[in-house]
């Protein structure tokens, strides 16, 4: 791996590639698509959280003028559909294909049962009004410790828990985790101090800016285009076509700019909808989600009940440690319970652990993908436990984490030994941090907690072609949410050695490019990052053979040095070196075009680990929390556009302060949720939060060519147990459910 | 030999052995013999990443494996 003190592209600031185009509005999103005879799309959805539908009747909205067409489930293909969807909390084809459009059952409220397209969306709106169904309604449940009892209402009468022994009855709990090592009763019996807490994580949704939509232009042969807010347009390809038993070819889809996904836009909602309703009506169909769609009907974050128990020594070692943590999964299984119970105790290196984790469901929406989804759960459970523990044998919290810390050899929690990782690098900066030297502001409490995530690799292509004046297209296929654009074009001046301003990214459609998965993971700056990187190495080797050609030596005797082809050391050959624009100019007479390509399976991601504090103060009368100060320390790996990467850490402790201070979905008994709005569903806005300070780590992956980690996921996870750790010192008491809104802290004020 | 974890849902299929060794060349030798040995193995391990020495491979082939190699088989994790 080049050291990275040699860097000359890669650890620069360039300003971003699509800023201007999104601050100006010229950025076409997923709704901005207009085309020719468009016609709109509307859904109609579940009066009711859980019920039978007896039937449906959509002869009213057709018999309206102006409606082309109008679809329920019975307008579906039968049957199970094979394969599963990418990201946790994505589950089975067959479970989306029944979220997308309900068939025999609704299971939440805002469930889709019907959908229309008309001329104009207020026809569309009064289709809506002329489609008559019936209900039977049943009853809800809605609190997971309630639906893993054995007498609660189920929510799906034929599921029956993953064991390897099928269990005589069914219920609402889908999937079991457990890990498991050491001697757990021996643990505990060698602690001094023992902690054991039961914790609370709301249901959350991601927030992004722009709710999804779509338009679907389908042809009397079956075959068209979609534009859509996506993270993956080749698993929404995959995912539309088989839920409307098409074939893949059949379809292209573009994807547009994204207003934030987070993980949220991983699964297909309105994608099959509009196709079908566009081959119905032989027009092309618009569907946009309005913000109350968005929160009742696509995938927030499991809510979780966590059991602790920890113990240790006076030293600070950690003896024992067990969780139990459940998760809603919503209306289909697919919660993140095994992520949950694989990242809990991955910091640190223990003897004795248990942890058992449980995906439940419920009737509230499918839960999806949440930025490293299932940890921030287990881990602010587990977090505030240390906390605790930190307080009970007076030591200073990130003391405590580093007597215990996981390092390079360390047999992880979830099973292999740890390659070198950056937690202690991290524990040790924030330690350092003038601001944690600072001493806590009077009334307030100092919050610390970790974070974890495993990060992934998976399938990723790119191109890159050389323009015939030297300048560089890179043509890659993964939708551009966090600014990989830029990475991907300081990665490719980096290697071939030219400056950044002469490299453009182009995200392209199915059609255009190679397989991707998902932007997700915090996988697409090391793995499209790794294909990018090889694509260059192969024009590299290209335009060693051109000017090897030019010169009349061999391709081993010219190497590629500073963006140009130089005679390799003791070639005797009186010749100018060539560059990019040299190459390129004539490559008509040295075999045409130059361009590299590359496809690959990425292995090797790094897990990324990180360390926060922050001084939060509690006014005790109205119970409202001010956040004072909050500093983000993370392990990059190798921050290839450090702006960017700073960028992802202040948007999670903004995203993860705000799960842990006000974020919740709010059910009525009949499961109907109360606050569908940024009005009542409250996300911090920048007057409440201060700086999000930063510091970053880079404790290079070996397995990526620049040492690339990942670093979308992580930044969410310490904050929800940072938060609560403050809030506990400064009230001087445990808090244990989330969220510190003043009505839950007031509550646990006046109860002392 | 190669030391083997399988997850604790294998011990079913495996008559509780989760932790074995083998001696494989590659992971797809390995993966052929546990198949042989449990044939309902198959299905459950193309559920699984597989981490080789420390490295984690969301879809390991012919990744080689050494005689003092650990191999852990896990959940693959994808992210949001």
């Amino acid at each position: 791996m080049a050291d990275a003190v040699d860097y000359k592209q890669i650890g620069s600031r360039p300003v971003r590639p699509d800023g201007l185009d999104k601050v100006t509005g010229r950025a076409q999103f997923g709704a901005d698509t207009v085309l020719p005879n468009m016609i709109h799309g509307k859904v109609l959805r579940s009066a009711h959280a859980h019920a039978k539908i007896k039937g449906i009747d959509v002869s009213g909205a057709l018999a309206l003028p102006g409606v082309f067409a109008a679809i329920s489930g019975a307008d579906f293909p039968g049957g199970g559909i094979e394969g599963e969807v990418g990201g946790e909390g994505g589950g089975t084809l067959s479970d989306v294909a029944k979220n997308v459009m309900a068939r025999d059952k609704v299971l939440y409220h805002g469930h889709t049962v019907a959908a229309v397209a008309a001329a104009t969306p207020m026809i569309a709106e009064a289709a809506l009004a002329a489609i008559k169904v019936e209900y039977e309604p049943l009853s809800p449940v809605l609190d997971v410790l309630h639906a893993m009892q054995s007498d609660a209402p189920l929510v799906d009468e034929n599921n029956y828990t993953n064991l390897p022994e099928k269990p005589e009855s069914p219920s609402n709990v889908a999937n079991l985790g457990r890990l498991e090592r050491g001697n757990l009763e021996e643990g505990f019996a060698a602690a001094d101090v023992v902690v054991e807490r039961e914790f609370e994580c709301p249901m959350t949704h991601q927030g992004y800016i722009e709710p999804q939509a779509c338009v679907a232009s389908i042809d009397e042969n079956g075959r068209g285009t979609v534009w859509c807010s996506t993270q993956g347009h080749f698993e929404f390809r995959a995912a539309t076509s088989k839920i409307l038993g098409k074939d893949l070819a059949d379809l292209k889809i573009v994807p547009m700019e994204i207003g934030g996904g987070f993980g949220g836009k991983t699964v297909v909602y309105l994608e099959p909808l509009a196709v079908m309703l566009s081959e119905k009506s032989g027009r092309p169909v618009k569907m946009a989600m309005s913000r109350e769609e968005v929160f009742r009907a696509t995938g927030p974050a499991s809510a979780s009940v966590a059991r602790v128990k920890v113990g240790a020594k006076r030293d600070g070692t950690i003896t024992a440690a067990q969780a139990w943590v459940a998760y809603e999964a919503g209306a289909f299984a697919g919660a993140p319970y095994m992520p949950g119970a694989m990242a809990i105790f991955a910091p640190y290196e223990l003897e004795n652990f248990l942890v058992e984790t449980f995906d439940v469901l419920v009737n509230k929406p499918k839960v999806a993908a949440y930025r490293a989804p299932g940890a921030p759960q287990s881990m602010h459970a587990f977090e505030c436990a240390l906390d605790e523990i930190a307080q009970l044998i007076d030591m200073d919290p990130i003391d405590l984490r580093l007597h215990n810390a996981a390092d390079e050899g360390t047999q992880a929690s979830y099973g292999p030994k740890f390659p070198p990782i950056g937690f202690k690098a991290c524990l040790q900066a924030a330690k350092d941090h003038p601001n944690y030297q600072a001493p806590v502001p009077e009334g307030a409490g100092r919050g610390v907690a970790a974070g974890f995530w495993f990060n992934v690799g998976m399938q990723s292509s790119a191109e890159v072609h050389i323009n015939e004046n030297g300048t560089v297209m890179v043509i890659e296929g993964s939708p551009d949410i966090g600014g990989s654009r830029a990475s991907m074009c300081l990665m490719a001046a980096e290697t071939l050695g030219v400056e950044y301003d002469k490299v453009r990214a182009q995200v392209a459609d199915t059609e255009s490019t190679g397989f991707c998965n998902v932007t997700g993971g915090s996988r697409t700056t090391f793995a499209t990052g790794m294909a990018v990187t090889r694509a260059c190495e192969d024009v590299i080797a290209e335009c060693k053979k051109r000017a090897a050609m030019t010169w009349g030596l061999d391709e081993d005797q010219v190497e590629w040095e500073d963006g140009q082809a130089i005679p390799g050391p003791g070639v005797n050959a009186d010749v100018k070196a060539l560059s990019l624009a040299d190459l390129a100019g004539k490559a008509a007479k040295t075999g045409g075009p130059i361009q590299g390509r590359a496809s690959l399976n990425a292995q090797g991601a790094g897990a990324s680990f990180s360390v926060n504090f922050g001084d939060l103060r509690v006014d005790q009368e109205t119970g409202k929390v001010d956040v004072l100060s909050y500093t983000a320390v993370q392990d990059a790996g190798k921050a290839i556009h450090p702006s960017y990467v700073e960028g992802q850490m202040q948007g999670g402790a903004a995203q993860g302060l705000g799960w842990a201070l006000n974020e919740e979905y709010i059910f009525s008994d009949d499961g109907v949720l109360q606050n569908a709005g940024f009005l009542d569903y409250r996300i911090p806005v920048c007057s409440d939060l201060p700086m999000i300070d930063t510091s970053i780590v880079e404790v290079a992956n070996p397995s990526h060519p620049y040492g690339v980690r990942g670093v979308g996921e992580t930044p969410i996870v310490a904050p929800l147990a940072v938060a609560a750790n403050a809030v506990s010192r400064s009230l001087d008491m445990r808090i244990c459910k989330l969220p510190l809104s003043p009505p839950n802290l007031l509550e646990a004020i006046d109860g002392e | 030999m190669a030391q083997i974890t399988l997850p604790d849902e294998c011990a079913a299929i495996t008559g509780g052995q989760c932790s074995l060794t083998l001696s494989a060349e590659n992971y797809r030798d390995l993966r052929a013999m546990l198949v042989q040995q449990w044939p309902d193995l198959d299905v459950l391990l193309d559920r699984y990443a597989v981490a080789i020495d420390g490295q984690i491979y969301q879809d390991a082939f012919m990744e080689p494996l050494n005689e003092d190699s650990e191999v852990f088989f896990m959940p693959r994790i994808e992210g949001g």
